[in-house]
């Protein structure tokens, strides 16, 4: 990619709520090799059990996350949105995507290389661990949602 | 003391005796959900029952099964009411199998309803589970007709599955208005669904409203109720100004019987609707 988009991308990334007030160096050093996509509706940002090489930042749109196996229909269990991330298992080995995820609404997310991002935050701990400090809240959350779910808040 | 708001004394306001159930004519029904049933109904006579502020109830009678307590989802000048049953049990099955031209018969109205006058002058979040949107969509039309007297109106329904949205069609008419922000959600849905997927909680932070002068009104079950004020208070609104209401057991309705007893209070006499700050600590008890 050349300069002035990687430049333009991480721009972009300095304005998304999960990125914002991250050191600039940081930012930049995350967005090589990021991509700038978008999505029709219905088109697939991950298909679950394919290598999962990516952590999406959602610019715009809404995208569903789908569970299902072939003797029963496709659920969707949560949708993402703007100003949102999409992504965990970049991080987690076996690096593969444990979900569908389905543009619902015309989508732009950035995309960032996984490979890039453990290597920046292995390399410097101290970009690692405010970028765990960040991430860890988005995944306790979606933790804490599944446990409402279960809870099924809608049965009397 | 529970619930700040303008308190009527507790009576029954049927005229004559107060278990006497006024018939009514089921003028129209339409299927909500496969087990949820909107009735209109129409005074049979010239009785009726006095008309209902947004959040209060009625006793339902279907005659030779039971009686039960309904909330009022609407109502006109002439005396029309719309309520919406889900069918739960003996009574409300019966209900829920009602046809136009049958009768029901109807006392009330009881209780304590939304302070919305309260909330003048602030912005308003109506937060509504499953079920709990016909007992606030008086609160909804209340609010449109007097959009002036309030700041922003965020409006959040939330249900199991898109199967279970009530008034679905009516509903996407409020998205129409650039007064109001709707949003809805479920917990989860197939591929036809094109909305928000989570459980109504994950709405409230994305709801735009001026928290300590925000007044919110939250009807649905109890552990959506008092998950959503939770939320609601972590955001900064007051828990003086969160509205829930309850559902207990109803028997006479008009607190004499006791069998709606919540903590302290009786549901029928000092609610359904309550302030979440005389309720937040009963919440956390089981079983109550
Ligand atoms: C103020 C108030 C307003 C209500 N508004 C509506 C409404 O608008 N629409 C609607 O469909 N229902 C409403 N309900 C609930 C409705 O009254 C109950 O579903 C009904 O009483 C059940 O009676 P049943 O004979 O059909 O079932 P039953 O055979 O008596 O009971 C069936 C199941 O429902 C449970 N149940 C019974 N009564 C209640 C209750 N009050 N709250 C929670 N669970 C109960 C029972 O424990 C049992 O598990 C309201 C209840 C109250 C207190
Ligand atoms: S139902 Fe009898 S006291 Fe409430």
């Amino acid at each position: 990619m050349t300069e002035p988009r990687a430049s333009a991308l991480a721009e972009a990334l300095r304005n998304h709520p999960f990125f914002a007030g991250f050191d600039t160096a940081f930012v930049r050093a995350i967005s090589a090799k990021a991509s700038d996509q978008r999505f029709d509706v219905d088109e697939y940002l991950a298909r679950e059990g394919t290598e999962a090489g990516l952590l999406y930042a959602v610019i715009e749109g809404k995208i569903a996350l789908e569970i299902g196996s072939a003797d029963r229909p496709h659920l969707t269990v949560q949708t993402v949105g703007p100003g949102e991330v999409l992504g965990w298992s970049w991080l987690v080995p076996p690096h593969r995507w444990r979900f569908d995820a389905r543009a619902v609404k015309p989508s732009h997310a950035i995309a960032l290389n996984g490979d890039v991002l453990r290597r920046t935050l292995r390399t410097h701990p101290k970009w690692g661990y405010e970028f765990m400090v960040r991430f860890m809240p988005v995944l306790a959350e979606r933790l804490e949602n599944t446990r409402v779910q279960l809870l099924d808040i809608h049965a009397r | 003391m529970l619930a700040d708001q303008p308190r009527a004394p507790a009576h029954a306001e049927t005229m004559g005796h107060p278990f006497a159930p006024i018939p009514y004519t089921v003028r129209s029904v339409v299927l909500e959900t496969p087990d949820t049933t909107t009735l209109v109904v129409e005074p049979h006579g010239d009785q009726r029952i006095p008309s209902s502020r947004p959040g209060q109830f009625v006793m339902l009678y279907a005659f030779g099964v039971g009686e039960v307590p309904i909330g009022v989802a609407g109502g006109n000048a002439e005396g029309q009411l719309i309520h919406t049953v889900r069918s739960a049990g003996k009574v409300t099955q019966a209900l829920t199998h009602l046809t136009p031209g049958d009768t029901v018969g109807i006392r009330g109205p009881y209780g304590h309803g939304w302070p919305v006058a309260n909330a003048r002058g602030g912005d308003v979040v109506v937060v509504a589970g499953g079920l709990g949107m016909p007992p606030l969509r008086e609160v909804v039309y209340e609010l449109f007709r007097h959009r002036d007297s309030f700041g922003r109106v965020e409006i959040v329904y939330g249900a199991r599955t898109p199967k279970d949205l009530v008034y679905y069609n009516e509903i996407q008419s409020w998205r129409r208005r650039d007064d109001v922000r709707l949003q809805v959600t479920v917990d989860a849905a197939g591929r036809e669904w094109y909305g928000d997927v989570g459980v109504v909680t994950t709405r409230i932070p994305d709801c735009r409203f001026d928290p300590p002068k925000t007044t919110a009104f939250v009807c649905g079950p109890e552990i959506m109720m008092k998950l959503t004020a939770q939320a609601l208070v972590e955001r900064g609104v007051k828990p003086e100004s969160t509205w829930i209401s309850m559902e207990r057991n109803m028997k006479c309705a008009i607190g004499l019987c006791g069998h709606c007893q919540f903590g302290p209070s009786f549901v029928c006499r000092d609610g359904p609707v309550f302030c979440y700050r005389d309720l937040a600590p009963l919440l956390a008890v089981r079983e109550v």
